[in-house]
């Protein structure tokens, strides 16, 4: 098994240029998830926005989580629209919802063999992939809990 | 509160539609499909293009009204808009702005347009070309969520399993676009019928969507002209009156991430109610219904938004004969949509609605009065509109 889920060659994620996820991505090259929570109101926030959605603040604080959570919808693609997905195959894109962080949702791949049989509500756990190079990034990848 | 309605002031009374090619086959560059579909439009409202004062569009579309007005030697240029909001979410929005601009005086004849020549420019289905991915696509791309159906494919596999929707449903969307372009000759799928065996045995290009649930894509242009309801009284061709328009969509469906609160939905849930208490019908009252097909799956979370039928009735709803003119319940995609006859953005629905009021369409539903258009399900900024005949007004 290589070690990442995807083809080496795939679009690389950088933070934005006005610095607004740069927290994000510094913490999962250190092996920490993080989320914004607003530290006026508690509000949990997901994707990052300068402002919170629910009392208008701007005192939104990075907050590491438990990287645990539960499959709430899930897609398996096929058809490869990238380059680097030809002759790849299929493989399986989870959108996991967190209860510990007031049930925001992420984005991840589902580890293991992409045929598999996919249950929403099925509790997943969170996984770091490290991808090396002139710009090393990470990437949180989602497995079956056990 | 009344005078704050578009209801019957504009009418579409001119349609104009290139030939429609697959993508990268047309032989013209993109503006000058747009030109030649302008130019029809005035020809079937009979107007002159030196009437046209506005111009109105979507999705970034590429033809400036500025370099259209001083091509075709328009006599003024009063209004130009463009709807914020990418894919076809906009395209009831570009006719709704283009009447709300003419129901208030900014402009007199507007054009609703919009051209795509993929050959000369970049495909809808393919990755954008960067190595780089920052904002909402670095939280995506990397886990290999690049293309629209791969952006919306979760929305509707939640919604099918919280309401237990068969695929079946799936499939009966599709042949009834197909079904209908059958009759079509415009149809790029004209003469290329879909069977229940050819949609089962076809390749999954993301679960839940095989090939037959997904649009074409097409080079092609499209324009519609609308004018005030007393102008168009006196007009060549029976005018399609604007009941009502909508654009938008409910709180935080575009948060990032796919974190929208309603995210098993089609963007709808908060335009319908609007559009139907403007436009002053029901669901009842609705004789046929175009909903853009970017994907099966954004139509059949539309048509439940729009209030057709609930949720959990997907499976008994959506079966091919409730969906066929001229005697389905619900026809639907009559000129065989964005799956069967091309995928021009969506404007070729907005005139498929105006031709079933006009009663010329290849598959007219018989005495069609009310006609439902329905913009780009599952962007996070869609619209819809609703035409009618003078029996309605």
């Amino acid at each position: 098994m290589s070690a990442t889920y995807l083809p080496e060659g795939m679009p690389t994620p950088v933070p934005m240029n006005d610095g607004l996820d740069k927290p994000y991505w510094d913490g999962l090259k250190e092996g920490q998830l993080q989320v914004q929570r607003c530290g006026d109101c508690g509000t949990w926030q997901w994707g990052p926005e300068w402002i919170c959605h629910e009392c208008n603040s701007f005192n939104m604080e990075w907050t590491e989580i438990e990287g645990e959570g539960t499959i709430y919808s899930w897609e398996r693609a096929w058809h490869p629209v990238h380059p680097a997905l030809n002759g790849h195959g299929a493989y399986i894109v989870v959108l996991v919802e967190l209860p510990h962080a007031g049930n925001v949702r992420m984005i991840g791949n589902l580890l293991g063999d992409p045929t598999q049989e996919v249950t929403i509500g099925t509790r997943v756990k969170a996984v770091f992939e490290n991808h090396d190079g002139d710009q090393p990034y990470a990437l949180v990848q989602w497995q079956i809990a056990d | 509160m009344s005078n704050r309605t578009l209801r019957g002031k504009t009418a579409v009374v001119g349609v104009g539609e290139t030939t429609y090619y697959k993508h990268g086959q047309s032989p013209d560059p993109e503006f000058v499909l747009v030109l030649q579909a302008i130019l029809k439009a005035c020809e079937d409202a009979g107007i002159s293009p030196k009437e046209i004062d506005g111009f109105a569009s979507y999705s970034n579309d590429r033809n400036e009204p500025t370099r259209l007005a001083a091509a075709l030697g328009c006599s003024e240029l009063k209004f130009s808009n463009m709807n914020w909001g990418g894919g076809g979410g906009g395209v009831a929005a570009a006719v709704g702005n283009a009447a709300a601009a003419v129901a208030v005086g900014f402009a007199d004849c507007v054009v609703a347009f919009r051209g795509l020549a993929q050959g000369q420019f970049q495909r809808f289905g393919k990755a954008p070309p960067v190595s780089a991915v920052s904002g909402d696509p670095a939280y995506m791309s990397p886990y290999g969520v690049m293309s629209p159906l791969q952006k919306y494919a979760m929305r509707a596999m939640r919604f099918m399993h919280e309401n237990k929707v068969d695929h079946s449903v799936l499939r009966a969307i599709s042949m009834a676009s197909y079904n209908h372009a059958q009759n079509n000759p415009r149809a790029v799928m004209y003469g290329r019928p879909l069977s229940e065996e050819k949609y089962d045995d076809s390749r999954w290009i993301a679960e839940p969507c095989r090939l037959f649930d997904c649009c074409q894509e097409n080079d092609g242009a499209a324009a519609v002209i609308i004018v005030s309801a007393e102008k168009a009284k006196d007009m060549k061709q029976k005018p399609a009156y604007i009941l009502g328009a909508a654009q938008g969509s409910d709180y935080r469906c575009g948060a990032p991430v796919m974190n929208a609160s309603n995210f098993p939905s089609s963007s709808f849930a908060s335009l319908a109610p609007r559009l139907y208490e403007m436009a002053g019908v029901t669901p009842k009252d609705v004789d046929v219904v175009q909903s853009y097909e970017n994907f099966t799956i954004g139509v059949m979370m539309a048509v439940v938004e729009h209030g057709f039928c609930e949720p959990e009735e997907c499976n008994e709803f959506f079966q091919l004969e409730n969906l066929t003119a001229p005697g389905g319940k619900m026809p639907l995609n009559t000129s065989g949509g964005n799956l069967a006859e091309c995928y021009m953005h969506g404007l070729g629905l907005q005139i498929e609605a105006v031709r079933q009021i006009r009663g010329d369409s290849t598959n007219q539903v018989p005495g069609a009065d009310v006609a439902l258009n329905i913009a780009g399900p599952m962007v996070h900024h869609v619209s819809t509109a609703i035409m009618g005949s003078e029996a309605t007004l």
